[in-house]
């Protein structure tokens, strides 16, 4: 019972890294750049539906729609104003560019809400679901989570497989040039990448503060590194490889740190990743693409 | 004389300014014009240069980008901390100490590159450095675990959450989470000064080496290198392995300067740092590395003034000097104004031959 029960969890928290991996994984495959400053993301999404219930009293389904909107807006924005101008330099500027961004979500952060963590009230409210006796709880947090991400994940399917914007989308991201002969919008359609990753982001920054409760400036970062490695581990642009990546890796890191060891789990991940990446270099479910002469 | 040509002379020239600037602190320092602060930044950023120096040789003259440095920096320093407490006795004399100290650091750090690097090495780009990352993430994790102590029964060391138990007289050189303890201070500006020297000698000599033509020519263009007959991989494990052992001097030289340490220091964070340094001073300048090591190292310790705002300023900064470096819309305008510049000058030039 024990097993199912970390299993459960584990998928849970692997939801979490999928969604936030989801916004890596799209990001990269159109604009080919690793945003850093995503996880930062993440955190802002939190502190705005923190807000939003704690300070102006409104109900939940508000505080996460809020964070939503504010988190879509500032996708957007940091993509107009940091990562526009160096559209087609070399990708280790724009990496740069984006810790430079991640800096200066955690340091405005910090200045805004201090740097003391705040205690975050779980989104979820209903009881905890009791199975086998007892033996196996699952918790409202953990439905809620696992329900999210498999709506969001059909939900994107759906978008880049079957509206015009999706498939824009996917032009870009397989050959941007090409796309834009064909009268794509490429600016257009990289905007619209960042805005729905953002969005994700909030929607992983409440999941997440309401299975860990504490909320700081720093909250977002190493979830954000954690769910760049499960968007790896699935093929870096793969929105399905960000799935199976993400619920890897939190059902890895469950495991490792209910059966093998609670302070390796890290270590262990990470092994894991490069194994993984040594047998099969581009990912689970990356497309090896053959070098031409 | 041999006339030198255009690299030898940047090279004499780098060699030349580091001198100078070693000598003008020194003087400061010594008639006590530098407060204890300003003393106390002097061999973090030795550390800080050398790293950026030799991840710049990675990252600048192989072309792989790599965000585990601080790894590789961890394993020197704690290295150089066990070799270090160990030799106590034996070698009395601190400097002697301190220096096979930072080349065992170097050594283990070295031979942990080549050990990784022979899997590694196959991927290629962003893989590559996610790679880098999960290494110095499983560094970080491992050196934070681990206990390691020494008693008349000679070393001891476990990973497990207990700790260790020492016999009557032990003492415990690195303590799980709570890092290293009681180091002696051994580092100096002057060996700073002097493992910066070594470095530039090093990585200077590769550079313009045949080697170090082959390391750019894999850079620039892998086929075309591999199709004259340049072992790729044997080449980009040289910089690799170089690169570590760097770092693993500069991680032991910086350890040495605090009384203790712990393995959060190295984290990706600090990774990133230095690649910040790498890339604002330009990839594949040596010179570059060494001006942005410093003065990016000393310029949120010198607004330390501005308090909570320092951060949020140095963000901005690095954000806007990368737009203003790379932006193809900035490059333009700069462009006409420097022409606009030597349109001028110009000009003067032709109205001096006229007067003439």
């Amino acid at each position: 019972m024990k097993i199912i029960q970390y299993l459960i969890n584990g998928i849970s928290i692997g939801s979490v890294y999928a969604i936030i991996a989801l916004g890596y994984t799209m990001v990269y495959g159109i604009a080919k750049m690793l945003n850093f400053a995503h996880g930062d993301i993440i955190m802002v999404g939190a502190y705005i539906s923190f807000c939003v219930t704690n300070y102006l009293g409104l109900p939940v389904v508000v505080s996460i729609l809020a964070a939503m909107a504010v988190c879509t807006a500032l996708g957007m924005l940091i993509e107009a104003l940091a990562y526009k101008p160096l559209r087609g330099t070399p990708s280790l500027a724009v990496l740069i560019t984006a810790i430079g961004v991640s800096y200066f979500l955690q340091n405005a952060a910090q200045l805004i809400w201090s740097s003391s963590p705040k205690n975050y009230t779980s989104v979820v409210t209903f009881q905890p679901l009791r199975l086998a006796g007892g033996q196996l709880v699952i918790t409202g947090e953990v439905i809620v989570t696992i329900i999210a991400s498999i709506v969001i994940m059909v939900g994107l399917t759906w978008f880049t497989g079957k509206t015009r914007t999706g498939k824009a989308m996917r032009a870009v991201s397989e050959d941007r040039e090409a796309a834009e002969l064909m009268g794509i919008s490429v600016n257009k359609t990289i905007s619209t990448t960042f805005a729905i990753g953002s969005a994700l982001a909030a929607i992983a920054g409440v999941l997440l503060c309401s299975t860990v409760p504490t909320l700081q400036p720093t909250t977002g970062s190493m979830p954000g590194i954690r769910a760049f490695t499960a968007a790896v581990l699935g093929g870096i642009g793969s929105i399905p490889g960000a799935m199976l990546g993400g619920i890897l890796l939190g059902v890895i890191e469950t495991f490792s740190k209910a059966y093998l060891s609670p302070q390796f789990s890290d270590a262990i991940v990470f092994g894991v990743l490069i194994v993984i990446l040594l047998v099969k270099p581009a990912g689970l479910l990356g497309k090896q693409v053959q070098e031409k002469v | 004389m041999k006339k030198l040509n255009r690299n030898q002379v940047k090279n004499a020239s780098t060699y030349i300014l580091v001198t100078a600037a070693f000598l003008i602190l020194q003087v400061l320092s010594t008639q006590g014009k530098l407060n204890s602060t300003t003393k106390g930044f002097l061999v973090p950023a030795c550390a800080y240069i050398v790293l950026a120096v030799s991840l710049n040789l990675l990252v600048g003259i192989c072309g792989e980008l790599s965000l585990g440095h601080a790894g590789f920096m961890g394993i020197g320093a704690f290295t150089g901390i066990v070799v270090t407490s160990l030799l106590a006795e034996a070698v009395p004399n601190g400097v002697l100490r301190l220096v096979m100290g930072m080349i065992a650091g170097g050594v283990l750090a070295g031979v942990v590159g080549f050990l990784i690097g022979i899997p590694v090495l196959r991927l290629r780009g962003d893989y590559l450095a996610i790679v880098t990352l999960a290494f110095g993430e499983i560094m970080k994790n491992v050196f934070g675990n681990l206990y390691l102590g020494v008693d008349e029964t000679g070393l001891h060391a476990t990973l497990k959450t207990e700790g260790l138990t020492l016999a009557e007289g032990g003492k415990m050189i690195i303590s799980g989470p709570r890092g290293a303890t009681g180091i002696t201070k051994l580092s100096t500006f002057a060996i700073g000064f002097v493992l910066i020297l070594f470095t530039l000698f090093v990585v200077q000599n590769l550079i313009n080496s045949r080697e170090g033509r082959a390391i750019k020519a894999v850079r620039d263009n892998r086929i075309a290198a591999e199709s004259v007959g340049i072992n790729v991989t044997a080449f980009r494990m040289k910089a690799f392995v170089v690169s570590a052992f760097l770092a693993g001097m500069a991680g032991a030289l910086y350890a040495m300067n605090y009384g203790s340490i712990t393995a959060s220091k190295f984290n990706f964070n600090t990774s990133i740092n230095i690649l910040v340094f790498v890339v604002l001073g330009g990839m594949g300048n040596i010179l570059g590395s060494i001006i942005s090591a410093t003065v990016l190292y000393i310029l949120p310790e010198a607004m330390r003034g501005l308090q909570d705002y320092r951060m949020i300023l140095y963000a901005v900064v690095l954000i806007l000097v990368m737009l203003f470096t790379w932006s193809p819309k900035m490059k333009d305008i700069i462009s006409v104004v420097t022409d606009k510049v030597r349109g001028v000058f110009r000009k003067n030039e032709k109205e001096a031959a006229f007067h003439e």
